[in-house]
């Protein structure tokens, strides 16, 4: 939040699947604006768009309509040269962990292919290693467990963390995480976003962050967007947005956080519901 | 991956598909070392000769050293191959004749047993009588049995056999040898000796050295018809499930088009078209391959397509890689156990596919090499089974039915490990 430099926005992102009766608009008519350094989240209950808004960001999937904006430029992403190139500075992490990786590749190839990526390729093999090494050891792995082995000997928490050395091995200027934490067990997400939070101020990217939890959302981010059925209905500074929300669809996403310390009333919550669908 | 291989060889449906594929594979790579020559060579003056060892009578009257034996039951076991069963039939007729006849003699058909000489030796001599006359019998017919009476004394006669030499300078028989009962040859000391273990077909050929180049034949033309319906499958399939779009369109009309017309009519077509003098075994492959790609493409598009949009692929995409290359190993490996199955399926089922088109006589050109197919062709158009030659179509259809059996065990078999949850 240093500088308000744009590094990432779009107007009018729109992206349609089938056609016809069968039309389901997923991402339906979205502006954002991202800036440089932040740590943006995007809340929203499942299908609500986050995950294809995140392939249109990364350039796997078409837009049916709109246009996005990198570093001040439109987006040039039609070969495959320029799309490499704009990966080296916009980088994912995905909510499966079991399924991001390739079972017949080695984690080394996994990193070794990031090296590459970055312009390594000539480098001495020694130099490669250590490389590694050094990645592993941010993440608080030992690469000389990991070398040979492949990706699904590992734990659901070792691969996500090993997710987080390929990025650490990438430096890119934005990083797309989408749940990276969902299929995890409660202990090693907060491992893994200290890691995430040490790893954006030691390379100091933007981080884009998916989730669907509101506390979490609040306890990381700078800015929030609330995204419902594809459309984004309410953002701001995440002190504005949780704790003053305007919209009812942030107001009930707020309202479903468990609180530890009150009773989850369910017959309340279904009176907001209620309310909610006759309006 | 070390342990899937051992998985696999721990399936009981693939390890007696894979030992009896390996079984075939020997005896054909072998048969040949110790029985070389052309398996289409017509040896044989005589159609369907029965299997068993020959040798030459020729010269085993030449044999130098000829031994004494004095064998147990030597001269029953001569008289039994002298009555013939011709003579056993005539024996058993006159017998049931003689049961209408005569009203204190009695004796039922089930009694009769042809194999048992003595039993009939025995009943003919005691009831048979030359002034019996039957009803509505004629002279000629009674004269068979005359004759027959006076066969069976001579089935007694065990002199010395003299063997004369015709030559043809002086023109006269010169005396040879004479060979007695108890004279007993070595084969192995006759010059000529062959063993026919299935016989000859109707053109007088060794039916064991053809069927195993048969076999041979048979089975390159399943790998061939297998490995183009699956390498066109396998390429139309994963580019038409990556990339989509109207190139997929395009190939899934074509695949339509070829899943609506039957197989079968389409082969029999091509395979009249192309005429008998072109057909070789590697163009009868080469059609049943170009027609039955198509399941293959189907199954490795739809496949394709719900892998493209998975994560690692995605990742792969995010990590540089090429197309080719996210293709060859983040796609590949993934359906590499499927295409191998369907591989042993194709080439199963194109060995079927020749054998059937074969016997309706579209098969390779005859003058050639034999398959099974051809091997089934010849013994139907020469009336194999009307003859009572079971050895030229049997051992056909056995081989037939158990390379088919050995390679889906070895795809069940397969199936078991690559997909755990079918396991029932």
């Amino acid at each position: 939040m240093n500088s308000r430099e744009i590094c990432l926005s779009g107007t009018g992102v729109t992206k349609v699947f089938g056609f016809g009766n069968n039309k389901t608009v997923a991402v339906n008519n979205v502006d954002f604006n991202f800036y440089s350094g932040e740590l943006v989240s995007i809340v929203g209950e499942s299908g609500s768009g986050k995950t294809t808004l995140i392939k249109m960001l990364l350039g796997l999937t078409n837009m049916t309509e709109g246009e996005i904006q990198f570093l001040g430029k439109p987006r040039d992403i039609h070969n495959r040269s320029k799309k490499k190139e704009y990966w080296k500075n916009i980088q994912a992490i995905f909510q499966d962990p079991f399924s991001s990786y390739n079972i017949f590749s080695k984690i080394d190839t996994v990193l070794l292919d990031c090296i590459h990526m970055r312009g390594g390729r000539g480098l001495p093999k020694q130099k490669k290693i250590e490389m590694m090494e050094e990645a592993c050891r941010f993440v608080n792995l030992k690469f000389a467990e990991m070398t040979n082995k492949y990706p699904f000997e590992l734990s659901g928490g070792q691969m996500q963390r090993l997710m987080i050395a390929r990025i650490f091995l990438l430096k890119p200027k934005i990083l797309l995480a989408d749940e990276p934490t969902s299929m995890i067990d409660a202990c090693s997400r907060a491992t893994i976003l200290d890691m995430l939070l040490n790893l954006r101020n030691e390379i100091g990217m933007t981080i884009i962050f998916i989730t669907h939890d509101m506390g979490l959302a609040y306890y990381i981010s700078d800015t929030v967007y609330i995204m419902e059925r594809g459309k984004i209905v309410e953002f701001g500074s995440a002190n504005d947005v949780i704790l003053n929300p305007q919209a009812d669809y942030t107001k009930r996403l707020l309202h479903d956080v468990p609180k530890i310390h009150e009773p989850w009333e369910f017959s309340k919550r279904r009176a907001v519901v209620a309310s909610e669908s006759s309006v | 991956m070390k342990n899937t291989f051992k998985q696999i060889f721990r399936t009981a449906n693939f390890l007696i598909g894979f030992i009896i594929i390996s079984i075939v594979l020997l005896f054909i790579t072998i048969y040949p070392i110790f029985n070389p020559g052309n398996p289409l060579r017509m040896i044989g003056q005589d159609s369907f000769t029965p299997p068993g060892t020959y040798f030459s009578l020729y010269d085993s009257l030449d044999v130098s050293h000829v031994y004494t034996f004095r064998l147990e039951g030597a001269d029953d076991n001569r008289i039994y191959a002298k009555l013939s069963d011709t003579d056993r039939e005539h024996i058993k007729e006159w017998l049931l004749l003689f049961n209408d006849y005569d009203d204190i003699f009695e004796i039922r058909a089930e009694d009769i047993d042809l194999e048992d000489t003595e039993g009939l030796l025995g009943l003919w001599w005691e009831h048979f009588d030359p002034e019996v006359r039957f009803d509505n019998m004629t002279i000629a017919e009674r004269r068979v049995f005359a004759r027959l009476d006076v066969n069976m004394d001579r089935l007694f006669d065990f002199y010395d056999k003299e063997v004369w030499m015709y030559n043809p300078e002086s023109g006269e028989s010169e005396y040879l040898k004479s060979v007695g009962t108890l004279d007993y040859v070595n084969v192995s000391d006759v010059a000529n000796v062959r063993i026919l273990p299935l016989g000859t077909d109707n053109f007088g050929r060794d039916t064991l050295k053809q069927l195993v180049s048969a076999i041979g034949t048979s089975l390159m033309i399943g790998l061939i018809a297998g490995l183009i319906a699956t390498g066109l499958g396998l390429l139309l399939g994963l580019i038409a499930g990556y990339i989509g779009g109207i190139v997929d369109d395009f190939i899934m009309f074509f695949t339509n088009l070829f899943t609506v017309i039957p197989g079968i009519v389409l082969l029999i077509l091509i395979s009249y078209s192309i005429g008998q003098e072109h057909r070789g075994a590697t163009t009868v492959a080469l059609v049943i391959g170009l027609t039955s790609w198509v399941w293959t493409t189907r199954a490795v598009r739809a496949q394709v397509m719900s892998l493209r949009n998975r994560d690692h692929v995605n990742l792969s995409k995010l990590s540089g890689h090429s197309m080719p290359k996210i293709v060859v190993k983040d796609i590949l490996p993934y359906i590499a156990s499927y295409v191998v199955m369907a591989f042993i399926l194709q080439v199963s089922s194109g060995i079927l596919a020749e054998a059937g088109l074969s016997m309706l006589g579209l098969g390779p050109a005859t003058t050639e090499s034999a398959t099974l197919g051809l091997m089934m062709n010849w013994a139907l158009r020469y009336n194999a089974h009307l003859s009572g030659a079971w050895w030229a179509y049997y051992p056909v259809i056995l081989v037939i039915a158990l390379i088919s059996f050995a390679l889906n065990m070895i795809n069940t078999g397969l199936d078991r490990v690559f997909n755990p949850q079918l396991r029932g």
